[in-house]
């Protein structure tokens, strides 16, 4: 099977708009998160959110083609372009035929879909916009990456709520593997701080509501966390076949290794217990892998900020690393502590800063955690970043639905 | 309707914010989708645009008639109020 290698990243969070402005934020332990702006939500329980700022769709398409898409397109335009120049590719005619689009969003555009909603309520049927479908549905963020990047290969949106863009990742490497694509752009993009979105989650009591205190409300294994911050954004990387990376004499970040995917089948939001299904996804990416449990040194956990969801990610894990994770050897730190939760784009995110931490030798931290859950011993990599040279590491990322989603990320070596 | 409003100016007002062209190239015998280089949902956009600015209702026919600028006036001012 055909090696595939990490050769670009994107990314646009909250944390900043670019991976390099991404990952010195979140290696920080600063926050992104604040009150939210994109809409009036001074009547909604949850007030804040982690909003990407400073953003102008304009500065990356022309504008006729700003209004064909929703945010979280403009997002992952944004995010493919600067994936591919950090890639440095001058894409070949054969390239582009090759190079699919992989763009896994978990829910598309919300802002549009309750718009023309009230349009149809207010004003009849003949008043429904054109443009009502392309900015909803969500396999147009890879359609408008593909069509903006000339990008011709395999095109699709994997949705699968939370883990959305793990799926992307992980799909997108299955098709080089096997040989059908030498070339993959992707990942994932959401944008969902909306009335919809923020009233939707808040009545399933899964968003925190410490308004006062929006940057220490995302806290991961903290006993007193009270649920997700919600996060926009988008993340996307190139993959390559080491044979197509190597001939081009691509800079390479690291290698996809291992990709395992399970579901609970328990119930749609609550984990099964002790983390079953995601035991089975860790031990899927590992045999996938090759590797042995003691061989990852650190995981960036799903780690959302929830009741039930942190306790039986962190009993997975020492259930499956066992001493490895008992006597932290294994560290585990959830960038959701300073991002937010970015839903469907929050795999491809968190697997490409998964990929940083090998090449930076840095893990970024768990912040916000001042009194750990005492059911959850792990180490968490607490307030700061610590300097590791890894080998190996792991990105979990589990979705409603009960469906789970871990890849492994490995140092490249020839 | 207001009397004597400037219904050419109007409809080059939306034309040009719906579409993201020069004004110059406005030009009355100019087509939607070949000069101005909308697309088959861009035409319909703009069409809504007309009818929401002017408070009338055109039908799918009518649209597809509708082919330059000129004609989106002439039909304009055929079917306003006055």
């Amino acid at each position: 099977m055909e090696r595939v290698v990490i050769t670009g990243i994107g990314l646009v969070t909250p944390n900043g708009i670019g991976t390099q402005e991404t990952w010195r934020s979140v290696v920080a332990g600063e926050s992104g998160i604040g009150p939210i702006t994109l809409f009036d939500a001074s009547q909604f329980p949850t007030r804040f959110a982690g909003e990407v700022k400073g953003f102008s769709a304009e500065q990356w398409m022309p504008k006729k083609k700003v209004k064909e898409m929703g945010r979280f397109a403009h997002l992952a335009l944004a995010a493919a372009q600067l994936c591919m120049k950090d890639a440095a590719i001058e894409l070949t005619e054969e390239d582009r035929e090759e190079c699919g689009t992989l763009i896994g969003v978990g829910l598309g555009g919300l802002e549009y879909l309750y718009q023309h909603s009230l349009t149809l309520h207010d004003k009849g049927t003949s008043k429904v916009s054109p443009y009502f479908i392309p900015t909803v549905i969500a396999n147009l963020a890879a359609g408008q990456v593909a069509i903006a990047l000339n990008l011709r290969g395999v095109s699709y949106c994997n949705t699968s709520a939370c883990s959305s863009s793990a799926h992307s990742v992980g799909e997108a490497f299955e098709w080089i593997r096997r040989g059908r694509s030498s070339i993959m752009l992707a990942g994932g993009a959401e944008a969902t701080v909306t009335g919809l979105g923020v009233g939707g989650f808040s009545a399933m009591f899964a968003l925190s509501r410490r308004n006062e205190e929006p940057q220490r409300a995302s806290r991961p294994w903290d006993r007193d966390r009270d649920g997700f911050v919600m996060s926009e954004g988008a993340g996307c990387v190139l993959l390559e076949s080491l044979t197509h990376a190597r001939k081009r004499g691509a800079t390479i970040y690291g290698e996809v290794t291992g990709y395992g995917a399970s579901c609970d089948a328990y119930h749609i939001t609550k984990p099964s217990p002790e983390g079953e299904g995601a035991q089975r996804a860790m031990k899927m990416a590992l045999a996938d892998a090759r590797l042995a449990p003691d061989q990852i040194g650190y995981i960036n956990a799903h780690g959302t900020s929830t009741g039930q969801g942190d306790v039986e990610e962190a009993r997975a894990i020492l259930s499956l690393f066992g001493d490895h994770a008992r006597e932290k050897k294994l560290w585990v730190s959830s960038t959701k502590s300073m991002m937010g939760h970015l839903l469907g784009a929050a795999g491809a995110v968190e697997m490409a800063l998964s990929t940083l931490v090998l090449r930076e030798g840095v893990v970024p931290p768990t912040i916000n955690l001042d009194n750990q859950d005492p059911e959850c011993t792990l180490d968490f990599v607490s307030g700061k970043a610590r300097e590791r040279v890894l080998d190996h590491t792991m990105s979990n990322s589990f979705g409603f639905g009960g469906t789970n989603v871990s890849l492994v990320l490995s140092r490249f070596k020839d | 309707m207001a009397e004597g409003r400037d219904i050419t100016a109007e409809v080059k007002r939306i034309i040009k914010e719906q579409l993201d062209v020069d004004e110059k190239d406005i030009k009355s015998e100019a087509t939607f989708i070949e000069d101005l280089g909308a697309d088959s949902l861009g035409l319909v956009e703009l069409v809504l645009a007309f009818e929401e600015a002017f408070e009338i209702d055109i039908s799918d026919e009518d649209t597809e008639k509708i082919r330059t600028v000129q004609d989106a006036v002439d039909y304009i001012e055929a079917n306003t109020k006055k």
